[in-house]
Formats: C-alpha cells, structure tokens, sequence
C-alpha cells in the first residue's frame, strides 16, 4: 500500500517519476530530514550502492514521529519480516527505549546489526568563558548550581541532557535536578544560545560544534571519547581529566526481528563493509565521527548494557519510576 | 568588490544550459507543488531529494533543481489560497484573506499578478540581502535569546485582532484554541508527554500541516458538498490574464516593507516564513490608512504576506548556511540536501567552500527570474490545473489532501485527525469563527512556550528577566503598540457601529 501512494503521490507531483524500484532496499530515517538519522541513511545508503553492495540507490524514507517510536511501532508491526529494511539507529534510540518512551515497545522487538561510527560527546563553552577545563566547570557546578546552564540539542532526559548529569555524577555531584539545562532544537542552535551568553555551556556531539571550534566562536572543555579525536587532537579527554566518563553518540542500523538468520547475517557483513571502506572514513573524518564498529552479537550485548545503564540513571534524576 | 568577482564565479558554474533547463523544470514542478494542497516546499524538495540522485547530478546541479523547487513552491502556494481558499503551502496561508476575496470580486488575474510580482520582489531583494549581509546577519542571531524569542512571538499574537474575522472576541478564541492544540505532545521542558491519553502518534503533537489540509481543503470539502458547489471556494473562474500596472505600482512600496519585514523573521531560525508572512501583513495594515479594507479584497493584503514569505525563504538561508541552524522546515531538507553531498554549513562555509555558496546565491537569481516568467505571463498554466470541472476537482483535492498527508508522516491516525480538523473547520465556518488564527497558534505555540519556558529555567521563575534585553523591550513596546493602537485608531475613525460584511464572510 505504501509503494502505491508514493507512487501516486510522485505522479501526482511530477510529471517524471523515477523513485526506485518497489524491491529495491529502502532505509528509513526516523526523523525528519536534516537530523543524525536522516545522515545515517543517506550516507550508508550511498556507500552501499558505491561499494557495489545494493545494485540500485536506497531509498531512504523519513518517517518522523514520537522521536523514533513511529517508526520503531511500525517496522515491529508492519514490517516484521522485510529482508530489504534497515533502519538508522543511534544512542538516542536506545535512550527512549530505556525510558520507556516508545509506548512500551522493548528493545528486543528487531535485531541490532551494529554501530559503524561514534560521535563522541562534547562539552563547550563560549570563547569568553572563564572555565578552563572540564574541572573548573564542574566546580562552579558544585558551588552553586544555579549559576551554571547548560543548553543541549535534545530534550530534557535525551541524551545531551544525560550527559552532563553522567558527567556531574561521576565528578562526585549528585543532585541532578538542580542542574539547570534548556533543550533546543538541534546542537547548532544550542551553540548559538552559548555564544549569545544566555548559557554557560553547550552539550552535544563533536560533530555538530566542529564549525564552530574552527572559527573559534566556543572552546571545547573536554571530549567525551575514549582517546583523543583525529582531527581534534587539541581537545583533551573528560578521562584524562579525571572524569572517567565515556558517552559516544553512536550510529548504526537496526533490522525487523522476524528476518532470517541469513539476512541478519548479510546485512552485517555489508555493514562491516562499509565500516571498512573508504569512503565511510572520508565521512567520519568530514564530519567528526570516530571509528566505533561494533557489529553482530557484539552489538546486541551492547544495546542490552547500553539500555540498563540508561535506566539506572534515568531512575537516579527522576525521569521514569 | 568581491561579491561581484564571487557572484561571477557563481554563475560561472551555475549559468549553463543544462542547469538552465534543471532550474526550469525545478520552478515548474516546484510551482505544481506549491499549488497543491497539503504538499508544501518541504515535502516536495524531499521527494525530490532522491530523484535528482537516481539523475547522477553532480552538487550544483541538485542544488540548482532543488532550490527552483524550494523557491517554485513558495511562488506556487499562493495560486491555490487566491483560487480555492486553500492555501497550497502553510506560509499561504495569510495570502487568503484578500487573495481570495479579490478573486470573487473577478480580480483573480490583478491577485495573481500582483502576488507573483511580490513574490519576486521579496525573493530577489533577499538573495541579494543574502549575498550582501550574511556575515553580518549572523551576529543577530547569537543576539536572540529565549526571552527575546518569546517576545517576538508575542508580538506576533498581539496584533492579531481581528484577523479574518469582524469578530475580536471570535479571532481571540480561534487562537486559544490553536495555542492548546499545540500544546498536545512532548514538552521539551520536562520530556514528559501532555494531554497525549496514551497515544504514542500524539507525542510530537499535532502536524500544523494536518491542521491546514484539515481546516482548509477538507473542510471546503464538506462545505461543497452541502452547497452542491454553489458559493463554494472550488471552481473560481479566471479570464483573461491582464496587467493593470496602475495596481500593480500602488502596492511598491507595500512590497518593499514585506519584504524588510520577511528577510528579518527569515534570519531568526525557528521564526521561519510562516511569521514572516503573517508580521509583513500585519504591519501593512497597521499602518494603512484603510485597515479595514483588509480581509476584503486590498491588493496590499495580498503584496505585503507574498513578499513577506518569499523574502523570509531567502533569510531563512541566513542561518542555515551560516551556522547550520535550519530556520523552517524546507531549510531543514536543503541542509540534509547539503550533508549528504558532503557538504557541511557552518560559520566557516563561506571561506572553506565558496564555490558552493555562490554557485547556490547564482541558481537562487535565476530560478527567481525563471518564476516570474513563468508565474506571471504563464500563470494560466498553473491556473488551468487547478481549474478543472468540479466532478474531478473535489475528489482530487480530496485524494491530494490524502496522500500528500500519507506521504508526509507515514500514519493513518494523522489522516483520521485531518478529517477531524475537516469537521472542525465545517462547523468553525458555519459559526464565523476565523481558521486562520487556530492555525497560527498551532504553528507558532510550540515555539513560544518552549521559548518562555527555557527562558524561565535561566533565570530561575523570574518574570523579569522576560523584559531585561534591548531587544525583548522593544518587542514588547511593539506588542504593546500593536494591540491597543486598534481601538485607539477605531475611536479616532469613526467606524460604522456595525462592521459591514462582506459575502465571503457568509459562505
């Protein structure tokens, strides 16, 4: 039914309809076009065809809605058995299925193919600012909560939002509703209530202040990586610092949970391919993602630990019961 | 002199046949888009974004086919709001008040052109506003804050009175009713979900674009099918299309405001073209002489929105490019446009790739030229599609309004809810309620309160610090302005006790 009214409404619109095929492989974004999941799609979705994986374009699909959890109800119910679906994933999806945002949907309703790239999480202030490392931050935290804010591109309990109470938490700084954050609608308009001076500091991923780094508009505190980024090598580590906090906004794909054993097994390898092409490290280097391939059962295990972690610290600041 | 040795390069790689005819087809399809609706720019430059790739063109070029499309379908949207009360796009929606009633006064073709004339204008000059301030522009951006947002909003809403309505009290109940619906969904404040009943399809809230279509095409809809057409808005006819230039000149000047006013709401990223429209209309009536006169057929209520939005498309780009903070929703899939050709906006766009940005600067002047030929002396074109007898119109409007939902959220709970606002906008109708206002607080309350409420957070509770920038009290003083000089000015002129009513307003 889908391909029909797509194909009506391509018609209906132009007069030349060239969308792909009804059997080629179609990816779907589940948000809107411009975010980290629309990214995810085209840019897999690129490769997979350069590398000669997928004979013809994927059609990449946004499905927005409830941060995901349109798209996630609707692979699990419609969609259950679609060998040519791959869906873009990051740490966000695992966040709300954490948080239960997903109107009870679980985690172990599709299968995880794997996570190709990680986009460490930052912590920036504006190049004014008198914080000098992630510690003197912290600090002014510690003295008076209400004197530091933080803006972020996600939603209060989203991922941004987390990170800094993560951070906090493992600093020693435990009471996480004092902590004063502001969501906005994406990293760049965060960085912008920053550099105005209306908050003290961003929060959100390396890629999305890598512009704003160069042109020197915000200073990056830490990064939230493992080691240091290439491309960012100036940029010290939370973990180096002493915060041992560890928090990658990840991306990757997951596949509907009633595909063969053979398929899920395809469409790891194909995304190991493409974690292995160059073509995906001239992305990652473009846009500031570090290499993070984890892909299989490896992933699986991950998600599951990703998940209880989420929970803990959601429960810890009062987001779910 | 760099622009210029720029802009030339610009053209250079962007004035050749083959981009030529890619800008034609672009402004072609992009107009049918804006025209139908329920398929706004954003969803048209989407469904686009796949084809121009399974076409191999090459960065230029899409960029090039997609911003005759963008640019297309803000030209397009006003050909249905001046034809059908329908606005093709939601921007258009403030087109309809005089666009419509011009066209059953019989100056359907003066509203056309005069609305296609605008829309180049306020396009035109914002390309070059584009290309000359940019890099300035961007500093008012970092100059907004939470409050001031919040103040701009307000100023928004405090000269709506009696907008598309003789009725304050009626236009006042329409927007309370829209600030609620878009208060259903996620609040971002406290990531918790409101007056959603459990239905994960109403977390992100209500689309405004389910409750134009709703309010708009469906509900005219219903209303034909009860007339059997008579008085209907579906079917308006159009002569000849000539050009009374003496008409056309009386509204420069109305052009020029629009289009200060939309490059300026362009710029503020979540403001947006939707505002733009509205604040140029707005500021033209308040200071027209006859502000009456508007909502019944002014040529000015139909220059000042068009030039507004169009000059709010290319201060959109201000943003986007400059900092990658989309400011509307079709920047939104041009930015996605621009990451997936590898190309990554920010403040270091412009030194780091500047064959890109002015290759776009030079495919936005030419696609606008290509639409004014093609949207003024051509417009029957467009008219002619949307002028087909009623027995194929109503159902194709209807399918349109279907499908242009379906393939925009995926969900058949939203074309439910469209019916719903069909329903709604029927009765509304019936009882001389004004859509319009419901529709601007769907489209701009989520934007307001999230603004109060981050400022609220900042400043611990403190109501003050809503009045504590430069910006934010010369908003309010605007605000302040722009509500009570109505019922001052109304004193002043003497207006008929009874506000005489027009037939539109009975339909």
């Amino acid at each position: 039914m889908k391909t029909t009214f797509k194909a009506l409404a391509l018609s209906a619109v132009a007069a030349f309809s060239a969308a792909g095929a009804a059997s080629a492989t179609e990816c779907i974004a589940p948000a809107n076009p411009g975010g980290g999941w629309d990214f995810t799609c085209r840019q897999i979705g690129r490769i997979l065809q350069e590398i000669g994986v997928t004979p013809n374009l994927v059609q990449v699909t946004n499905m927005a809605g409830a941060g995901g959890g349109v798209a996630y109800s609707a692979v699990v119910a419609d969609r259950n058995e679609d060998a040519d679906l791959i869906v873009a994933a990051s740490s966000a999806t695992t966040t709300r299925l954490a948080q239960n945002a997903f109107a009870g949907a679980t985690a172990d309703q599709v299968r995880w193919v794997g996570a190709i790239a990680g986009d460490p999480g930052v912590i920036v202030v504006g190049k004014d600012s008198p914080y000098q490392s992630i510690n003197d931050l912290i600090e002014a935290v510690k003295a008076d909560p209400a004197a530091v804010s933080f803006a972020g591109g996600s939603a209060v309990g989203g991922f941004d939002h987390l990170k800094v109470l993560m951070l906090l938490n493992r600093a020693g700084f435990t009471d996480a509703k004092s902590v004063k954050y502001i969501g906005l609608d994406g990293g760049a308009d965060a960085i912008t209530q920053t550099v105005g001076g209306f908050t003290q500091a961003m929060t959100g991923d390396l890629s999305e202040v890598g512009g704003f780094l160069k042109s020197g508009d915000v200073r990056a505190l830490a990064v939230l990586s493992d080691a240091r980024v290439t491309g960012f090598d100036d940029i010290p580590t939370a973990k180096e610092q002493g915060v041992d906090l560890v928090a990658m906004n990840w991306r990757g794909l997951y596949v509907p949970k009633g595909i063969s054993d053979d398929d899920y097994a395809k469409w790891v390898d194909a995304l190991n391919k493409v974690a292995a092409s160059d073509q995906w490290k001239q992305v990652m280097t473009e846009n500031g993602l570090a290499p993070y391939t984890v892909t299989g059962a490896d992933f699986e295990t991950f998600v599951g630990e990703n998940i209880a972690e989420i929970t803990n610290i959601s429960k810890e600041i009062g987001i779910i019961q | 002199m760099d622009i210029l040795s720029n802009l030339a390069m610009g053209f250079s790689i962007a004035l050749t046949p083959w981009t030529l005819m890619l800008a034609v087809i672009g402004a072609f399809v992009g107009t049918i888009i804006g025209a139908l609706p329920g398929l706004g720019p954003s969803n048209g430059v989407a469904l686009l974004i796949p084809i121009s790739f399974s076409m191999g063109l090459d960065a230029i070029s899409a960029l090039v086919l997609l911003t005759s499309v963008y640019y297309g379908a803000m030209y397009g949207g006003r050909i249905s709001s001046i034809l059908l009360n329908i606005p093709g796009d939601e921007p258009a929606v403030m087109t309809t008040l005089d666009g419509y009633p011009m066209a059953k006064q019989g100056f359907a073709s003066d509203a056309l052109v005069i609305s296609g004339v605008a829309s180049f204008v306020g396009a035109f000059l914002a390309t070059i506003a584009l290309m000359l301030l940019a890099p300035l522009l961007v500093q008012v951006v970092y100059k907004f804050g939470p409050a001031d947002y919040f103040a701009l909003y307000a100023l928004a809403f405090c000269t709506l009175g009696g907008i598309g309505s003789n009725n304050q009290a009626k236009s006042a109940m329409a927007v309370a009713i829209g600030l609620g619906t878009a208060m259903i969904g996620y609040d971002k404040t406290t990531g918790m979900p409101r007056f959603t009943f459990g239905n994960m399809h109403l977390n992100d809230g209500i689309s405004f674009l389910v409750a134009i279509v709703g309010l708009f095409a469906v509900a005219e809809v219903f209303h034909f099918i009860e007339s059997h057409g008579r008085d209907s808005a579906i079917g308006v006819k159009l002569g000849k299309i000539t050009v009374d230039w003496a008409k056309l000149w009386s509204t420069r000047w109305t052009m020029l405001r629009g289009t200060v006013i939309g490059f300026a709401a362009g710029v503020l990223p979540g403001a947006g073209a939707s505002i733009g429209s509205f604040l140029a209309y707005m500021g033209e009536k308040a200071i027209a002489r006859d502000p009456e006169s508007f909502g019944k057929g002014n040529p000015r209520g139909v220059a000042a929105p068009e030039a507004g939005n169009n000059a709010a498309a290319g201060g959109a780009l201000v943003p986007m490019l400059t900092l990658g903070v989309p400011g509307s929703g079709t920047t939104a899939v041009l930015l996605a446009l621009l990451l997936t050709l590898n190309i990554t906006p920010g403040p270091l766009l412009f030194t780091d790739r500047p064959e890109v940005v002015w290759g776009l600067i030079a495919a936005l002047l030419i696609a606008n030229i290509v639409l004014l030929v093609m949207n003024v002396p051509m417009v029957k074109i467009f008219v002619h599609i949307l002028s087909v007898p009623s027995a194929i119109l109503l159902p194709g409007v209807t399918m349109i309004a279907f499908v242009g939902i379906y393939s925009l959220t995926g969900s058949s709970f939203d074309m439910l809810m469209m019916i719903g606002f069909g329903v709604m906008g029927y009765v509304f109708r019936k009882l001389d309620i004004p859509t319009v206002p419901v529709i601007l607080g769907i489209l701009l309350g989520n934007a307001m309160e999230d603004n109060l409420r981050r400022a609220m957070v900042l400043s611990d509770g403190d109501w003050t610090y809503l009045f504590s920038s430069p910006i934010s009290v010369g908003l309010w003083l605007a605000a302040a302005l722009g509500f009570v000089a109505p019922m001052f000015l109304r004193g002043v002129l003497k207006r008929p006790p009874v506000p005489a009513t027009d037939s539109y307003d009975r339909d």
